[in-house]
């Protein structure tokens, strides 16, 4: 496939292997670079791209998939509307099974709640002309990625007066977490592989902070084995020539000011939240996306009573550590025993794109252990 | 959750709408194309256009120029191996 295929090419990879291998022994020291986005972590794990870099060069996983930061207490208030027997709740097939208290949207929804899975936001305006006696309420998700499809979604419903359709709104930002990730001590960092696709919405210029206040590298990043490749290549050069700089690896789809619609779409309908609760993460500031009051119809946090519900995380569970890449996925107890991809206790076993997932599936313990400075057994211990 | 896959616009459905076809890798599917129509490129003049789909919309257009460039880069760093 064109644009996929070309950017999958061994040789060239084997080229830019070298290239960083040569970069890294001009780096006399242990280097840590964090992939911000879910989709990198997912990519890194299934072409093996970490097992290919010299032994100096570590990855972190970042929190950059909305699903696993999602917090328990919103998935409970989900729930809790799919309980109204007026309510058809629509949500993208990534959310269904993560976690809440008790229950995810998948064991509601087989306990008898209308929940239907949909590919697009639009798809929610098309369930709610067909059924007009019923309430859709879409589980709006995602990073600044997402946030204009529902945007557009939004002013669709606006458009075509569509009274039975509402979203309950769940997304986060990148640029605010990055900033309280920067801001945490326990945190070392050499530079950032940055998301894509985020970009390819918001541009570059929202990353100049990193480099400008964090004196920190970050190169914005495709999702093929090549452009990760190249982006690392990328990061190394400015460590070894001693910049600082934002770059732009993706630059066949980001642009540096991002795309204009898709913004002008997002202030139209969203608003920023003061805060917002991360799993793992705790509360940021700035961190969420909110209807604006012009839209409130279409606000089910407005339209329906939500019981806002906070829970904390489950003691065991370490993904906190693991998104702000303090831990590995199997230092964390109860890995691989009590917490799988079938029973997840935390949301980084949920999505393909968590780094607990990732582990599980392509099993790279022993390589990465190997890797792993911190010499900390990679066997999962038992609860 | 942020993927995203390329496709070729062959069709505009619906102007009102700004609905296209889009072709993925020879699957074709309906998508929103608001993201990427303006004034100098109203849709009509997307067909044939390379976009990145995700949820249901042409989030942006490919950059095919850039994408050569890129490509051009690595082929000479992987020449430089030979
Ligand atoms: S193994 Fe499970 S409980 Fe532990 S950090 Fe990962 S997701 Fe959380």
């Amino acid at each position: 496939m064109k644009y996929v295929e070309e950017f999958r090419n061994p040789k060239k990879a084997q080229a830019l292997q070298k290239e960083i291998q040569k970069l890294s022994q001009q780096i006399d020291k242990h280097i840590k670079i964090m992939e911000v986005c879910g989709g990198h972590t997912h990519a890194i794990f299934k072409y093996g791209i970490e097992e290919l870099l010299p032994d100096n060069i570590e990855l972190i996983h970042g929190p950059g998939c909305p699903v696993c930061v999602m917090p328990k207490g919103r998935i409970d208030d989900a729930i809790a509307l799919c309980q109204n027997p007026q309510i058809i709740f629509t949500t993208f097939g990534d959310a269904m099974r993560v976690p809440g208290a008790k229950s995810s949207l998948l064991q509601a929804k087989a306990q008898g709640a209308d929940i239907r899975m949909v590919y697009s936001p639009l798809d929610s305006l098309k369930i709610a002309k067909e059924n007009p006696n019923k309430e859709i309420v879409f589980f709006g998700l995602g990073f600044e990625t997402t946030a204009p499809s529902t945007a557009f979604t939004i002013l669709q419903a606006a458009a075509e007066n569509i009274t039975n359709f509402s979203m309950f709104s769940n997304h986060v930002l990148v640029i605010p977490a990055l900033q309280a990730l920067l801001e945490n001590p326990d945190l070392q960092l050499d530079g950032f592989v940055g998301p894509g696709h985020v970009s390819m919405v918001i541009g570059t210029e929202p990353y100049e902070f990193i480099s400008q206040e964090y004196h920190k590298p970050i190169v914005i990043s495709g999702f093929e084995p090549l452009d990760i490749f190249q982006s690392i290549w990328m990061l190394l050069k400015q460590i070894v020539e001693n910049r600082c700089q934002v770059e732009n690896q993706y630059n066949r789809l980001v642009e540096p000011a991002g795309n204009k619609n898709a913004l002008t779409a997002i202030n139209q309908v969203f608003t920023v939240r003061e805060k917002f609760a991360w799993r793992g993460l705790g509360e940021i500031p700035n961190s969420g996306f909110k209807i604006r009051e012009k839209y409130a119809q279409f606000d089910a946090e407005v339209k329906f009573t939500i019981p806002n519900l906070t829970v904390a995380d489950h003691k065991a569970c370490q993904c906190g550590e693991i998104l702000k890449g303090v831990l590995k996925p199997w230092q964390c107890k109860v890995f691989g025993t009590a917490c799988t991809p079938e029973t997840p206790i935390g949301t980084c076993m949920v999505s393909s794109e968590g780094a607990c997932a990732a582990y599980y599936k392509y099993g790279r313990l022993s390589t990465m252990a190997k890797r792993d400075k911190s010499g900390v057994s990679p066997e999962p211990l038992s609860v | 959750m942020c993927l995203g896959i390329p496709g070729q616009i062959t069709e505009i459905t619906n102007h009102e709408h700004k609905l296209a076809i889009v072709n993925i890798g020879g699957v074709t599917r309906q998508i929103n194309i608001a993201c990427i129509v303006d004034e100098q490129h109203p849709p009509e003049k997307c067909i044939g256009d390379w976009v990145l789909v995700h949820v249901g919309f042409a989030m942006n257009r490919i950059n095919e120029q850039e994408a050569a460039e890129t490509l051009q880069l690595l082929q000479e760093i992987a020449q430089s191996y030979t």
